[in-house]
C-alpha cells in the first residue's frame, strides 16, 4: 500500500512517517506541506492513502479532497475533534486522526485503509453528474436584444458578467447587453468549458491567460473567484 | 501550569533514540517561527489568523504533554475566533516554558 502526507506542519510529517515507517506493508513514497504541491503530484501518480491535515494555510484539506477527480482512501489528520462530522462527507475519507496521534489509534486507522484499499474505488459523484450535463452542450445560443434573436457562438464567449438585471456576454470582438440572469444562461451554456467562477460572473475556461491569487485574466477582463469555486477551479485545469 | 514533558514523545518513540532526536530538533526550529507568526498577527490585530497560530500551537503544546495548558489554548484559540484576547497573557507564558524548555535541552545536547 503506497500512500503520501500533506501537512503544513514539519513535526505532525515527522511523527507520521515515523508511524508509517513501522508499517511493514506500508511504502511512504512523499510528503508535501502544502495542498497545490500534492495536487501537482497526484495528477502524475497513483497513490493509495493520504494523511490529509485538514488545517491548512489558504488550500484547506476540504478543498484538497474537492480538487481530486478520483481521490484515494483518505486518513484525515486535525487537532480539531469538532470537524468529525464534515469529515465522513465525504465517501474518500476512511478515517480521522486526532493530533497529537496516538500509537494505538494510527494502527487501527492503517487496518481500515489496508480493508478498505482493498475494496474497489468510489467514483466522485460530482464527475459523473458533470459528463451527462456535458452530453447537452449548445453551441449556439440565441439572445433577444432590442426584439432580435442575436445568434453567439458559445465557443466565442469570453466572460459572462451579471449586471444588475443584466449580463453582460463579452466575446473576443462584441459584447452583449442581455436581460437575463447568470442562472438562466448557465443552464444552456455547455459544462466544458464554461465556468461559474463567481457569483457574477461565467468563464470560459479555455480563454484563460493566467491565474494569479485570486483573480483570472481573460483578455483584458480580471475576474475574481469565489474561494468556495477554487477547488473545483483547480480540478478542472490542466495542472502540470 | 504543569511543565512541559517527554511522556508523549517517548511512548511514541518506542525508545527510538534518532526519532526523539529528530522530533525534538523540528520542534525547537519550528516552535519559535510560529510564535513569531503569532506575536505579528496579535500586533497587528489579525485575531483570525492569530486563532489558526494557536489552532498549529496547540499540536506543539500536546506533543510536551502538557494537557491543562492545550485546554487553556483551545479556550484561547475560541476567543480569538470570537475577536477577543482574554488569556493571551496565560497562553504567552505557556509558549516562554515550550521555549525554555526546548531550550535547555537544546543546550544539553550540545
Amino acid at each position: 500500500m503506497t500512500c503520501i502526507i500533506i501537512d503544513d506542519e514539519e513535526t505532525s510529517r515527522v511523527i507520521l512517517n515515523q508511524l508509517c515507517s513501522e508499517v511493514p506493508d506500508l511504502d511512504m513514497i512523499e510528503q508535501f506541506s502544502n495542498a497545490m504541491s500534492a495536487i501537482k503530484f497526484l495528477n502524475k501518480n497513483d497513490i493509495d492513502l493520504i494523511f490529509l491535515d485538514i488545517h491548512m494555510p489558504d488550500f484547506s484539506g476540504f478543498d484538497f479532497i474537492q480538487t481530486l477527480k478520483n481521490p484515494p482512501r483518505i486518513i484525515l489528520t486535525t487537532s480539531d475533534q469538532s470537524l468529525a462530522l464534515t469529515a465522513f462527507e465525504y465517501d474518500s475519507v476512511i478515517d480521522y486522526l486526532v493530533k497529537p496521534i496516538e500509537r494505538p489509534r494510527f494502527e487501527k486507522a492503517i487496518v481500515k485503509a489496508k480493508s478498505f484499499v482493498a475494496a474497489p474505488k468510489a467514483v466522485a459523484s460530482t464527475e459523473s453528474s458533470n459528463n451527462e450535463k456535458q452530453g447537452d452542450s449548445a453551441k449556439t445560443l440565441y439572445v433577444n436584444i432590442d426584439r432580435t434573436l442575436i445568434k453567439i457562438e458559445t465557443d466565442s464567449i469570453n466572460v459572462i458578467k451579471a449586471e444588475g438585471d443584466y449580463i453582460l456576454i463579452k466575446t473576443h470582438e462584441k459584447e452583449y447587453k442581455v436581460h437575463s440572469t447568470l442562472k438562466k444562461i448557465v443552464d444552456k451554456l455547455p459544462n466544458d468549458p464554461f465556468f461559474h467562477v463567481h457569483r457574477s460572473y461565467i468563464i470560459n475556461l479555455s480563454r484563460i491567460v493566467d491565474i494569479e491569487d485570486n483573480t483570472i485574466l481573460i483578455e483584458k477582463n480580471v475576474i475574481p473567484i469565489s474561494r468556495s469555486k477554487r477547488p473545483e477551479l483547480m480540478r478542472r485545469l490542466n495542472l502540470l | 501550569m504543569p511543565k512541559p514533558n517527554f511522556n508523549y514523545i517517548k511512548q511514541l518513540s518506542n525508545g527510538d533514540l534518532a526519532f526523539e532526536n529528530k522530533l525534538l530538533e523540528v520542534l525547537a526550529r519550528e516552535l519559535p517561527i510560529e510564535i513569531k507568526e503569532f506575536e505579528n498577527n496579535i500586533t497587528s490585530g489579525k485575531l483570525t489568523d492569530a486563532a489558526s497560530n494557536v489552532h498549529k500551537l496547540k499540536h506543539k503544546i500536546s506533543l510536551l504533554g502538557m494537557q491543562e495548558s492545550y485546554l487553556i489554548a483551545q479556550d484561547f484559540e475560541e476567543n480569538l475566533k470570537n475577536n477577543r484576547t482574554d488569556l493571551h497573557k496565560v497562553f504567552v507564558q505557556i509558549l516562554k516554558k515550550m521555549i525554555t524548555f526546548l531550550n535547555h535541552i537544546e543546550n544539553h545536547r550540545i
